[in-house]
């Protein structure tokens, strides 16, 4: 008997047989769909989670100047000494000094009130430069954020993030508008896409102008050269550690500090952050991985079952065939076959299926579920694995009893 | 006093020598065939009969090569089929033997035409030919018109006559049935026996398994088993000078 007919017995047996094929198909069906739905769901909060962790501008170090000594011995706290300058920041800007810094944003910051007509809102006034943009990983929603010029100009205008653009203008588009800030008008050039469901809520809630338009026309005073903050951006998570070491070598350098521990300055980054993040993902995908295996397991014993009892009710069938002349390489053929079928339907039925209900799920819990190719696969070589193992194997060994044996099992 | 029945012909197309069985079946041995010996001639028309439990079944079995005997040795056309491999066997099954058993055996899921066709699948003949010869024995069993039915949609009667069809298509020299009329009604055991009455006039060898003398006086010769042993055998000297 050639393959062709084996294929054409195969299908036979899997048409008048409808149910018993139905529930296979269904078992392989649902353990696929389920595993590709959880390690889909799992990924998707992993991405998720990774993505709100770069809207807090991820790869980031922020440098911040160190503690004061006043001259009775007094030590200020962290943060206290404007020993930081511009000229710190333009260093750390150079790539031969710190290749792997590719951003830099020297920033000075003050409470100030807004006034726009008739309403008024205190917020943060952020002094910087145009690399804050890119450094703190935010994007204009509309208008332009900061330009060189307008640092070079000590320009008067001002970016709003969103909710100080919604307290001050309402609904009205913002850009265009004016903005006094301690008596000088500054004109609207641009507002702040929001920077999303982040722990630190005031990201939406400041007006960003220029460094040179801060320390010279708002604030002055002793911030007319220092700055208080000097954000810097390295390529990668990986240039994270060799950026801080550019950082903080250039700085003491620039400092004169000769000893280690006795920095002016101190650099932390969001590796804190990220290391926790990692570990909370680790343990969700471990979390999500187990209940998918599980889902595969319950799925594959139930096709186990499906099989086992399929073979053993057949196993007169068996005998049939036998005494009509089939060999028993042909009989495993035909069960090889027959599994092969309810397997790969069952298989493609359940990705199809998975993927589906994956896109649908996301668009309706409005979380991202993302389909691992590499799940997809596993999940379909198990499911098809288990069924011709247990498909094949318990027909294999009835096609060696003699025919007669076969004939009589009840 | 089973050697001295033991039939001398020439060439046998099967021949039994000192063949036993034993079944085990949990702790207990059970012995359905103690050295039985018998020997067909091709062309006989052969009833097997006895009490139930005598071991006629288990002595058709072994002769179809559905099961192998615990001693003795078993000639096949001069072949003995304790040397045979699986495929061997399997080849001698579906190409020399038709079988017709008690329960039909027909698969429940396929036409009475794929019945038919099956053991020419197993041949490995091309499908125009075996549909074609399928339908030429289910017209020799007079059911050319239940082709497309299944064995669900057909007469016990009918099925056996399929049965019956099945077990000739292959066009084999020996036909092993039995019990073929043990689940029919009067009419279609007159049907079936007129039927294995005509395959043996046209020159096949019918190996018939019955209980029923009325059955049994279907056939020109009967061997008569009784424990495991032949204890009669009417008329083998008779057939063998009449045939030799």
């Amino acid at each position: 008997m050639n393959w062709w007919e084996t294929i054409r017995t195969g299908l036979e047996a899997v048409r008048s047989h409808r149910l018993r094929s139905g529930l296979t198909v269904l078992g392989i069906l649902i353990g696929i769909a389920a595993v590709i739905l959880t390690v889909g769901l799992g990924l998707g909060a992993q991405q998720q989670i990774t993505q709100q962790i770069n809207s807090l501008g991820s790869n980031l170090l922020i440098v911040g100047p160190g503690s004061t000594t006043s001259s009775n011995g007094l030590r200020g706290g962290l943060g206290s000494a404007s020993t930081l300058t511009e000229t710190d920041a333009t260093a750390l800007a150079s790539k031969v000094v710190a290749p792997d810094i590719t951003a830099v944003a020297p920033a000075v910051q003050r409470s100030e009130s807004l006034t726009a007509g008739a309403s008024n809102w205190t917020t943060t006034v952020v002094g910087t430069t145009p690399d804050w943009l890119s450094v703190r990983a935010r994007t204009v929603s509309s208008g332009r954020f900061l330009t060189t010029q307008d640092v070079t100009d000590h320009a008067a205008v001002v970016v709003l993030a969103a909710t100080t653009a919604q307290e001050l203008f309402g609904p009205r588009d913002a850009v265009g508008q004016t903005v006094t800030v301690t008596g000088i008008p500054l004109s609207v050039i641009g507002v702040l896409s929001p920077a999303g469901s982040t722990a630190a809520a005031n990201e939406d809630d400041q007006a960003i102008v220029a460094l040179s338009t801060a320390s010279e026309r708002l604030f002055g005073g002793a911030t007319r050269t220092s700055v208080q903050n000097i954000y810097l951006q390295a390529q990668s998570s990986d240039t994270l550690s060799a950026a801080y070491q550019e950082a903080e070598s250039e700085l003491s350098n620039l400092h004169h500090v000769t000893t280690p521990g006795s920095e002016d300055f101190t650099i932390t980054s969001q590796q804190s952050i990220l290391n926790t993040a990692t570990s909370v993902t680790q343990t969700l995908t471990v979390l999500l991985g187990g209940i998918a295996a599980i889902s595969l397991l319950v799925g594959g014993v139930g096709v186990m079952n499906i099989m086992l009892v399929s073979v053993t009710e057949r196993i007169r069938e068996i005998g049939l065939r036998k005494a009509l002349g089939a060999t028993p390489r042909v009989i495993r053929r035909q069960f090889l076959v027959e599994a092969s079928v309810l397997g790969l339907s069952g298989g493609v039925l359940g990705v199809l299926l998975g993927v589906a209900a994956g896109l649908g799920l996301s668009k309706l819990i409005s979380q991202p579920v993302v389909i691992s190719p590499l799940a997809t696969l596993g999940a379909l070589a198990v499911a098809v694995a288990i069924g011709l193992v247990f498909g094949v194997y318990p027909a294999s060994r009835a096609a060696r009893l003699a025919p007669i044996e076969a004939l009589r099992s009840e | 006093m089973t050697t001295d029945l033991f039939p001398t012909l020439e060439f046998p197309l099967l021949e039994l020598r000192g063949v036993s069985k034993t079944y085990r079946s949990g702790s207990l041995q059970v012995q359905a065939l103690r050295g039985a010996c018998i020997a067909i001639r091709e062309g006989e028309f052969v009833a097997i009969t006895g009490p139930s439990g005598s071991g006629k079944s288990t002595l058709m079995h072994v002769l179809g090569c559905l099961d192998s005997p615990t001693s003795g040795t078993y000639r096949l056309a001069g072949q003995d089929v304790s040397t045979m491999s699986e495929e061997e066997l399997a080849d001698v099954r579906n190409r020399r033997i038709g079988f017709v058993f008690q329960q039909f055996n027909l698969l429940a899921s396929l036409t009475a035409g794929r019945n038919v066709e099956l053991p020419l699948c197993y041949a490995g003949v091309r499908r125009a030919e075996r549909t074609a010869r399928a339908t030429e024995a289910l017209a020799r069993v007079g059911l050319a018109h239940r082709v497309e039915h299944r064995p669900g949609e057909l007469s016990g009667g009918q099925q056996q006559r399929v049965a019956i069809a099945r077990a000739l298509v292959t066009d084999p020299a020996l036909i092993l049935a039995d019990e073929p009329t043990g689940n029919l009604d009067s009419a279609s055991t007159t049907d079936v026996l007129d039927l294995l009455a005509e395959l043996h006039v046209a020159g096949r060898t019918i190996v018939l398994i019955t209980h029923e003398a009325d059955v049994a006086a279907a056939a020109a010769r009967t061997v008569h088993i009784l424990d495991g042993a032949i204890q009669n055998d009417s008329g083998v000297h008779q057939e063998a000078t009449h045939r030799g």
